[in-house]
This record gives C-alpha cells, structure tokens and sequence, in this order.
C-alpha cells in the first residue's frame, strides 16, 4: 500500500516535471522523457502490474496537462509499463544494464508506437522526424536519466528481498 | 488487471476522439488541467534556473557558429547569472508586450491577454504549448495568438477552463493566409516539413515578391467566412523567392519574426464580444 503511494507520487512527480520543464528541454534535437523512464524504472523493480498502472497514470497526467488526445499516451505506457515489468520479473531484474537496455528499446518504441497511433487518428505523423532526426538524440538523453531515476526510483522502492531470506531460512554452512 | 487498464485507455481514445469538444471527456480534461496547473506553475518556477542553464546548454550547440564572442561570455556569466537571466529575460518580454498592448500594432475589435507559456507535449509530433488562460478568460478556439512584440505565433485550439492549446504557425497542420505588405502578392504559409524551413506557397507567378517584403496576415472575408486572423500582424520576411517552370504558383521562403523556441509569454487576442 505504502510502495503504491511511493510510486503514485514519484510518477506524479515526474509527469508534472516533464510536461512543465524537460518537454522544453532541446538538446542537438532530442528531448528528454523523464516519465518514459521513470515508468521504466518502476516496472524492473515492482514488476509488470505496477508498472502499466504507473503507465496508466503517468500518460494519464500527461494527456490531461497537454490537452492532448485522452488515453493516448495512456495507453503507450501501459504496454510499456507491462512489457518492461515482465522483463524485469523473468529475466532482467538483477542485471545491471537492464535498466539501459529496457530505456533504450522502449524509448524506440515508445516513438514507433506513438507515430502508429497518430497515424491511425489521423493528427500528424512526421515519421522521418521523428525517427531518422531526433530519435537517436532521444535515446541518447534518455540514458543519461536513467542511472540517476533508476537510482531514487530504487532508493524509493527497494526491491524486495530474496525468497528465502523472506521466509527465514537458515544459511547452510 | 492490465487488460482493463488498456481497455480504459482504447476507451478513453476512442470516446475522446468521437466526440464533441463540448463533450464530457473534455469538460473532464479541462478541470483535470485546471487542478494541474498550479503544480505546473510551481514546476516552472523552481526550475525556471535549472531550465534556463539547461537552455543555453541547448542553444550552444545550435548557435556557436552565430556568435563566437557571445558564447565566450555567456559562459563565464550564466553560471553566476542564470536567476538572473530569467528574471531579465520575463522583464523584456513584458516590456514589450507594454509596448505592443499600447501601440497602434493592436488589431481593433480585439481584446489582449497576456499569459506564460505552462507547458508542451513531450514528444515531437506537434509545435504546440498550452498557456495559461482559457475559457474563464474569454478564450475561445481559432482565437489569434502573438509574441511579446506582436508577431503572430499561432492560434487556440483545445480551450479549457484555465488553459489553452496554441497550435504554433510552425505546425505540420498549421495554415494562415499572408500577403506581402508591399506589393499584396496572397499565399498560404504552411510548415510541411519539419526539417525544412517555413514557406508561403500557392502565390501565382504574375505577382511581385521581392526577398526582403515583410509579410503580414491576410485577413481574408469572402460572405460570412472571414479568416481567424485579422488583417495585419506581423508574420515574417520573404527570405528567398523561387518559382519552376512546371509549377504554376511560385514558393516563398520565410524568415520568422520571433523565436518560437525561446518564447516564454504570449499575448491570445480574443475578439471583443461586440465584434463576435
């Protein structure tokens, strides 16, 4: 319940600081998604379920503060969230390039998806823009957050112990 | 759990998109968006120092070919000076816009309101920000929108109780109809492609743009459609003029008047309701 408010507040947290300050970040093209990778940050160490929900309600604030197209983004970062939570609960959790792995492939696509959707809506789409111009720079920023969200996400959120230690169980000499 | 979560969000799609922008969800949004915006406001503020190192970090990169000398003191100043430089930064763009509201630049029948930038989309897909007044402040869509100094910037599209979206004139979707102040040539300006400049096309090859014209709203009426625009704001310069002989209009390279970039303050004219 308490990790559940944690992660509600630090998604909070960062969807407000994306939209009022790192959407307005350009740097050589690219903008940083802070709450891209937080929610990336909160699937490794919580797993797939909190992770979509972080999704959920990260895309949520964002649709909403923007008045942009409501659920959109939601549902980008829903699938992201799950995806990233199911690689962190079978393979990735305890290795230390997961996190870049994950924020790189999702910041992909993260893109890739967003361009499909709006192509589907009908709103603008400029594929080449946003795939050959800025993509790499978007990648490139987004790894730079991640140590240091992935950092206060676990400091946040520290991952739950190891099944035995959970139950007790005597270390074996 | 998961399933429902994306059936929420296909739902809130779908619902969002079909409706009016009077419908529910967007009356939703709309107070959603008034009880962010103070987390917002406060978001910028504690930032705004960060933001504006974070700026000229970014404006390094695009600009050292302009100003070799002024990189060099930008750089011993704006560590010290960074709080500094925003407060100067909002002071001019406030002088300005002083300027512009008293001046004869004002297009009649409007009323100007003077509001910050609040936020932007986080991806690229659209040149959009949301500013800080909406409906309880008269704004309505399609209403015009310009920089400090006057020249156009964009125009409202989704309008909340306290917000707005300003689709910049350096959107994909965007197109206003300009004339060259000196010889009366009509285009369209239009922004197609993202890495390429502005341009006005659709302008027939009989008549005159010399690179150089300033170019303003067109302010069209034709019965009783009239353009969003009125006549006359300030929109850019003809940068460079080039015609083929297939093509039978010719296309206008355009040079802003303002930095749609580094623009912290717009002015939203909204018509005064007598002229409605």
């Amino acid at each position: 319940m308490i990790d559940g408010a944690k992660a509600a507040a630090l998604v909070f947290v960062t969807a407000i600081l994306e939209v009022s300050v790192f959407s307005d970040v350009h740097i050589l093209g690219g903008v940083p998604d802070l709450l891209l990778v937080t929610v990336v940050a909160v699937a490794l160490l919580r797993g797939s379920v909190v992770g979509a929900c972080a999704g959920f309600f990260g895309g949520l604030i964002i649709d909403t503060a923007t008045l942009e197209t409501l659920g959109l983004s939601s549902l980008l970062l829903t699938l992201i969230g799950y995806w990233v939570g199911r690689y962190g609960e079978t393979t990735g959790r305890d290795r230390t390039h997961a996190p870049f792995l994950s924020v790189a492939v999702v910041t992909f696509l993260y893109a890739l998806g967003g361009l499909a959707l709006r192509f589907v809506l009908g709103e603008s789409a400029p594929a080449r823009h946003i795939l050959l111009e800025t993509l790499f720079q978007d990648i490139a920023l987004n790894l730079l957050l991640t140590w240091p969200v992935y950092a206060v996400a676990r400091r946040l959120l520290p991952p739950p112990p190891p099944a035995r230690a959970r139950e007790g169980a005597p270390a074996l000499g | 759990m998961v399933a429902v979560l994306v059936l929420v969000s296909l739902a809130l799609l779908t619902v969002y998109f079909r409706e009016s922008s009077g419908g529910g969800l967007h009356s939703l949004q709309s107070t959603g968006a008034s009880v962010l915006k103070p987390f917002e406001v406060a978001a910028n503020r504690v930032a705004q120092p960060f933001r504006d190192l974070a700026g000229w970090f970014g404006d390094l990169s695009t600009t050292k070919d302009d100003n070799k000398k002024l990189q060099k003191d930008n750089a011993k100043l704006t560590g010290q000076l960074s709080n500094y430089d925003s407060v100067l930064q909002e002071n001019r763009e406030l002088k300005k816009a002083v300027h512009y509201l008293g001046g004869p630049g004002l297009p009649r029948d409007y009323v100007p309101l003077t509001t910050e930038i609040l936020s932007q989309p986080p991806q690229q897909f659209d040149q959009r920000v949301v500013v800080g007044v909406g409906r309880n402040n008269g704004v309505r869509p399609n209403d015009p929108v310009v920089s400090p100094s006057g020249y156009l910037v964009g125009v409202t599209t989704t309008v909340g109780a306290g917000t707005a979206n300003v689709r910049l004139i350096n959107d994909e979707t965007s197109a206003v109809s300009v004339m060259d102040a000196k010889t009366g040539a009509w285009g369209i300006l239009r922004h197609n492609d993202p890495g390429s400049a502005i341009i006005v096309d659709n302008i027939p090859k009989s008549d005159v743009v010399n690179e150089g014209d300033p170019l303003v709203t067109a302010g069209w009426k034709s019965g009783p459609l009239t353009s969003v625009f009125p006549r006359g704001i300030p929109v850019g310069t003809a940068n460079a003029v080039t015609q083929t002989d297939i093509d039978p209009y010719k296309k206008i390279e355009v040079k802003l008047l303002t930095d749609l970039g580094s623009l912290h303050t717009m002015i939203v004219l909204v018509k005064k309701p007598s002229a409605r």
